[in-house]
């Protein structure tokens, strides 16, 4: 297909996907405002309050941008993960393997409304924050960065775990297993410098420790680790990822007998 | 021009099912072509190929002259797919699944808003445009399929099975909107158990069976080999018995006579011995659709040849 007919593809997916999670709005985005406005209040003002400052600033302006990044951490990759499950499973993916439709349009198309819904909540998060603590913005280029560039990880990753996925388990076993605690331990309530030297070390090894101190550089001007490290790695991790779900996807592993 | 041409086409699933053994076929440009076979003859998996859904172990498929395996997006744009199973979004709305279809194909919106009132409103859909897919009856699920495929204006439609659990109106009004269609110059490839409809609309075709063509030609030939039919015959009154020399029947009951008549006999002989003993024919019917016994023997025949 022409340049042209390939942006009309990726623009049709696109939509699709963001009417999509607009339509059910209320399991998509209510619950992320919900779950973090008592993130903020349990562990920001009653707990936070007892903690004290932590790298120079309140707890709770500390957590606000890891959280903020749990939120959009989780919906990339699990709105990425469950609609491309749902296409194949329902069999409606075949509208689009039927057609002319390149595999990096049909990837960018998911990708993109996975990054979409993470934006959208990664805007309605900060202004829930908005009502707990004054957000401070250090960097503004470094948040919309680490935003797009975490988001769009994520994504990717969701679509890698919907193509292997053969029952709706299975788009569930990663975030429990692997995603919650690697956000957990990511950095998103405390800084590394409180762990033991070895335990920083081993941390270092957790992407997700990249991108909520990006983050958190961006609103605090604070991080844990060099932020051009952070971005590096990020751009790296989407590339390399970008390139599995493309071969998944051409040899068809998942998606044809 | 071809169509499509098949040259050597093989798959055999994981855990070694051999679906197809070597299939060959050629379907002429502006052809109306049934491809029968029973239930795991090998018909969705050739389908399937075609239409890049199922990966091939060997053999070559072109569709207007474009190889599927080097020229795959060329090929695609050319082939218009109506599934045995509804795979469309159940929660998405009958315009948004037509819409969406061209988009996939690169048609501009507004081409595509055009195109979707125009097959929508000719398969009697456009008042459920905005009706979410679950919402419909199973004949409008399997006219929206139609009218989705449609979307990009391919040059060959393929239709696995369009009318299974259709009523009978609206599979005739079908017939009529593919043989209108087919009359534009769009090839269609049908696959159907309703043998009366490949009969009804198609000019050639082809039988697999245990993932071969068993037969492949025009339903004329094919037709012209049925030497002999079997009809029902309902009579007048109470009859005990009923002879009919030259000709093998059986008395089902006191009225209902079953009479195999070869095609260089006729019927006259049989309605004449018939008139000389009293007995009146009140109606007659086919026993099958010829086609349907012609299929039978030819699956029959080509399972023997393969035993």
């Amino acid at each position: 297909m022409s340049a042209g007919n390939n942006w009309i593809a990726l623009t049709t997916i696109w939509i699709k996907e963001c009417t999509r999670f607009l339509r059910i709005w209320i399991q998509t985005l209510v619950p992320p405002a919900i779950t973090m406005s008592l993130y903020f209040i349990i562990f920001g003002n009653l707990i936070g309050e007892r903690i004290g400052q932590m790298g120079g600033f309140s707890y709770m302006e500390f957590i606000v941008p890891g959280l903020i990044m749990m939120s959009v951490i989780t919906n990339a990759y699990s709105n990425v993960a469950s609609s491309f499950f749902s296409a194949k499973f329902q069999r409606n993916l075949e509208e689009m393997l039927v057609a002319p439709v390149p595999t990096s349009v049909i990837i960018l198309g998911y990708v993109g409304g996975g990054v979409a819904r993470a934006m959208l909540i990664g805007c309605i998060v900060t202004v829930v924050s908005m009502f707990f603590v004054d957000v401070q913005i250090h960097n503004f280029f470094v948040i919309v960065l680490t935003l797009l560039l975490t988001a769009t990880l994520f994504a990717t990753a969701g679509l890698v775990n919907g193509i292997f996925a053969k029952t709706f388990d299975d788009i569930s076993l990663i975030p429990t297993f692997v995603l919650t605690p690697l956000t957990y331990l990511g950095g998103v309530f405390y800084s590394l410098t409180l762990l033991p030297d070895f335990w920083q070390v081993v941390s270092k090894a957790n992407p997700i420790v990249y991108m909520v101190n990006g983050f958190r550089y961006g609103f605090l001007g604070v991080s844990d680790v060099d932020i051009t490290a952070a971005m590096s790695l990020l751009v790296l991790f989407n590339v390399a990822l970008f390139l599995v779900a493309y071969t998944l996807l051409k040899r068809g592993i998942g998606i044809r007998t | 021009m071809q169509a499509l041409t098949i040259t050597g086409l093989t798959k055999t699933y994981r855990g070694g099912v051999k679906a197809l053994k070597g299939v060959e076929l050629a379907v002429k440009e502006g052809d109306f072509f049934a491809l029968l076979g029973p239930n795991g003859a090998g018909k969705s998996t050739t389908i399937g190929i075609i239409s890049s859904l199922v990966n091939q172990t060997s053999g070559e498929v072109s569709v207007f002259g474009y190889d599927l395996d080097t020229q795959k997006e060329l090929a695609k744009a050319c082939i218009g797919l109506v599934p045995q199973e509804f795979n469309f979004n159940q929660f998405e709305t009958v315009l948004q699944i037509v819409l969406n279809q061209a988009g996939y194909y690169g048609v501009p919106r507004k081409i595509a808003h055009e195109r979707a009132e125009k097959y929508l409103a000719q398969l009697d859909l456009w008042d459920k445009r905005n009706a979410r897919a679950r919402e419909l009856s199973g004949g409008m699920k399997r006219r929206l399929m139609i009218a989705r495929a449609l979307m990009h204006e391919p040059k060959m439609l393929i239709l696995d099975e369009p009318t299974a659990g259709v009523d009978i109106e609206i599979r005739r009004s079908m017939w009529h909107f593919l043989q209108e269609i087919n009359d534009q110059g769009i090839t269609i490839i049908l696959t159907t158990h309703y043998l009366e409809e490949a009969e009804m609309l198609c000019r050639n075709i082809a039988i697999i069976d245990k993932g071969r063509i068993v037969e492949n030609t025009s339903m004329k030939a094919l037709l012209s080999k049925l030497n002999i039919e079997t009809f029902v015959l309902d009579l007048e009154g109470d009859n005990q018995h009923v002879n009919l020399d030259g000709f093998t029947h059986r008395l089902l009951d006191s009225s209902t006579l079953e009479v195999d008549v070869e095609k260089s006999d006729g019927l006259n002989a049989v309605f004449n011995q018939l008139s000389e003993q009293g007995i009146q024919v009140l109606s007659m019917r086919n026993k099958a659709n010829r086609l349907e016994e012609l299929f039978v023997s030819l699956v029959e025949a080509g399972r023997k040849e393969s035993a």
